[in-house]
């Protein structure tokens, strides 16, 4: 096995420590640190959703891998900016103001650190112009709302319309989850995505990331 | 005898409720609200500006036990006691604030209109084994402000049983105790008389919110009772374990309890929650797993061996269409609720995590809150001892039919439930149609509503009522009321 493949699987495993060895002996061995990013941890990441989505493992092991990930992460994120190397992205993601609800939110960010994104999660209650604030000044490419009360669904609509008048929109893409959200909501007021679920929202940002 | 069903000896729920109020004490319960965190101050509590953190002691969780009411009753909008929850009394009420309604003309689902509301509330007057009204959707069509409010005035406009309910915000309390005092005539009397029930909902894990904080002292003022709903997800948001889950839901509802009794000792209140055993396969809350029906009956024992009267959201299902697994999540949650003497259980027509309600499962669910309220009766001996004559006559007369003994005891011994069963034989089952269960579910709907007859409440009242909601519509730019039909 080789020491790429030998990552994938230690991740796989949720194994920390050996994941974070592996990466820097990857990097003493000067493997490509694309290489080991793609072929390593996103490679064992690819593998764990698959087979979260066969039931073979529960969202318990998914989010030990991902825990693996941030550590092999942490070691090639200074690289990674060295190199000029764009990483896969950031996500800024938030209950939309008046919803408590954040269970749904939390995993959500949880599952996209996992899959290599950066996440700034601004927690719930969140207004419109922190949404929007906070994606400019993070050069976020993609902000994801969450909504459970049909009494706060419309906040959406607002983040958006006033994405709209600060000239962002088209710019970033606007994802959207929750119980009361559905694909015809989400085009109705102009969203990029609704999402089901934390794999169905990797999918699609994964979807988008090209763009930025 | 009653059958009953327990899952906790004495024993463990002494040692959970001693864990759970250690918790409350050394860890803290995060309380969001100035009003209720100078109140806990006033009464010696400490706290952690910080963090919002409440520190709870021994002693004010001891004395709002003993002022907090052992039982309480509901009156209907005509002033007729209608439920009464104590000891091991069982009452329905339907699940409450859905986001869709599942259309039985397309069988797809949908966000309900005030329309679907006002159908709703007329079949609830003919539910016969549920006991009060819920407000069991969000209607669509008004301003979301008060899409709360709305849902309750309709229900006090259409029918006459007590109302399960609760307040989206701070706001809309107002409004909803308003409606309500204008029924009773007066403050004095709607306490005296208790109409709704109000659902507040601590965050778990371990904390309240400013609006369900406000919730709870507003509703204390006015007497107005109060369930208390803690939700953990266990595994999650909560111990994996069913006792540890336990132990947090004990904290968490022991908080609410000290908060209520505080603001005004004797308010009535349940011992409530909607916990799940979460589910790390699909990312959901499945109101139809065993484990979630356990920990239900396991805290409702816990409530009742503190002597409070309790609630559970239980007897509900996930599927999404009224199909098998949707009968029989229903009826095994509304068995195990009854035998473990649930006061107060939330749950028929609920479909889909508690977000999807349909009026053709609220049908088939009254039959199934029938026969367990018919199970509990148990089995008691009548004119059984000595049974020789019995077999006499029978032998004499070679059936029982006419019997006095069978005219006598016929209704009693058996629940009877409506033509949404199936209970003919095949023959004739085919020559009535072959129908499925959703089609008589249907037929029963239309036949129910079309019998449905104005409230006995007097017209001036219904009319300060209309008067109340229009102007709190007119405060979110509604100048009128959705027209209902
Ligand atoms: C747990 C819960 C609570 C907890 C929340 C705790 C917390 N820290 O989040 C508490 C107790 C606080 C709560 C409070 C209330 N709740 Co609540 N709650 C729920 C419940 C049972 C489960 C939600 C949940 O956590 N699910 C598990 C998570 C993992 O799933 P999820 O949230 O759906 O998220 C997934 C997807 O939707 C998606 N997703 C979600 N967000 C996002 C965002 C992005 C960007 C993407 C891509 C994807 C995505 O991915 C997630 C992961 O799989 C729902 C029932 C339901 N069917 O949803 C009711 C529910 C949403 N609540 C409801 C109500 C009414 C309330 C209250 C108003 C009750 C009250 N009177 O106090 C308050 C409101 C508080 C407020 N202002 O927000 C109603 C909503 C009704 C309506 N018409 O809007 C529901 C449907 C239950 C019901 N029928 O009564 N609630």
């Amino acid at each position: 096995m080789t020491v790429i493949q030998e990552l994938s699987e230690q991740l796989q495993q949720g194994n920390p420590k050996n994941v974070a060895e592996l990466t820097r002996q990857a990097i003493n061995e000067n493997i490509d640190i694309k290489t080991i990013l793609d072929k390593g941890l996103i490679a064992g990441m690819s593998v764990i959703g698959e087979k979260f989505k066969a039931h073979e493992i529960f969202l318990p092991h998914v989010l030990l891998a991902a825990k693996a990930m941030y550590a092999g992460m942490d070691l090639l994120k200074p690289l990674l900016l060295k190199e000029g190397i764009p990483t896969r992205g950031k996500v800024i993601i938030g209950s939309v103001q008046g919803d408590l609800h954040d269970i749904g939110k939390n995993l959500v960010a949880i599952m996209l650190k996992g899959a290599g994104f950066e996440v700034i999660d601004l927690g719930n209650d969140v207004s419109p112009e922190k949404f929007l604030d906070t994606a400019e000044k993070e050069n976020a490419g993609v902000v994801g709302m969450s909504a459970l009360l049909t009494t706060t669904m419309p906040v959406m609509k607002k983040v958006i319309d006033l994405a709209r008048a600060r000239g962002l929109y088209g710019k970033k893409r606007f994802i959207v989850g929750g119980a009361p959200l559905s694909s015809e909501y989400a085009k109705e007021i102009g969203a990029d995505a609704y999402c089901f679920d934390g794999v169905s929202a990797v999918e699609t940002v994964k979807r988008f990331a090209g763009i930025f | 005898m009653r059958p009953a069903i327990r899952f906790l000896g004495d024993e463990l729920i002494e040692r959970i409720v001693s864990e759970g109020r250690h918790i409350m004490c050394k860890l803290g319960i995060e309380i969001h609200n100035d009003t209720m965190l100078s109140l806990l101050v006033d009464h010696g509590v400490a706290i952690d500006k910080n963090t919002n953190r409440v520190f709870f002691n021994q002693s004010i969780i001891d004395k709002a036990l003993v002022s907090a009411p052992r039982s309480f009753k509901l009156y209907d909008v005509l002033e007729k006691q209608a439920v009464d929850l104590s000891g091991f009394n069982v009452n329905y009420t339907p699940g409450s604030a859905a986001i869709y309604i599942l259309d039985g003309k397309t069988n797809n689902i949908r966000r309900p209109l005030a329309n679907d509301y006002t159908q709703y509330v007329k079949l609830m007057c003919k539910m016969n084994n549920i006991a009060s009204q819920s407000t069991a959707m969000v209607p669509a069509d008004v301003h979301e402000k008060i899409s709360d409010s709305y849902r309750l005035y309709l229900s006090l406009l259409f029918c006459e049983k007590p109302v399960v309910t609760g307040a989206f915000t701070i706001e809309a309390f107002e409004v909803m105790k308003n409606l309500q005092v204008a029924i009773r005539g007066s403050i004095e009397n709607l306490a005296a008389k208790p109409l709704t029930i109000f659902s507040c909902c601590p965050t778990s894990p371990l904390k309240w919110s400013d609006v369900t904080s406000q919730n709870l002292i507003d509703c204390a003022k006015y007497s107005i009772p109060v369930e208390y709903i803690s939700m953990p997800l266990s595994g999650f948001m909560s111990p994996v374990t069913l006792v540890g889950t336990l132990i947090q839901h004990t904290a968490e509802t022991l908080s609410g309890l000290v908060m209520s009794q505080i603001v005004n000792p004797g308010t009535p209140i349940l011992y409530g929650g909607s916990p799940a055993f979460f589910d790390v396969r699909y990312e959901t809350t499945p109101m139809g797993s065993i484990s979630t029906m356990m920990i239900d009956c396991a805290y409702n024992e816990i409530g009742k061996y503190l002597g409070l009267p309790t609630q559970a959201y239980i007897g509900l299902s996930d599927a999404k269409h009224l199909d098998a697994q949707a009968g029989l999540e229903s009826s095994m949650g509304a068995t195990l609720a009854a035998l473990a003497g649930i006061n107060n259980i939330s749950g028929p027509g609920m479909l889909d995590f508690e977000s999807c309600f349909s009026l053709e499962k609220l049908v088939v669910d009254n039959e199934i809150c029938g026969m367990t309220l018919q199970m509990i009766k148990g089995i008691e001996p009548k004119e059984d001892f000595p049974s020789q004559p019995i077999f006499e006559e029978l032998l004499k007369e070679k059936h029982l039919l006419i019997s006095d003994h069978t005219l006598k005891y016929l209704k009693g011994e058996e629940y009877y439930p409506g033509k949404v069963l199936s209970r003919a034989n095949r023959s004739r089952w085919e020559e009535e149609g072959s129908t499925t269960i959703s089609e008589r579910a249907a037929n029963e709907i239309d036949k129910m509503i079309k019998q449905w007859h104005p409230t006995l409440l007097g017209d001036d009242i219904k009319k300060e009522l209309t008067q109340l909601m229009e102007k709190e519509a007119q405060k979110y730019g509604m100048s009128k009321l959705p027209q209902i039909n």
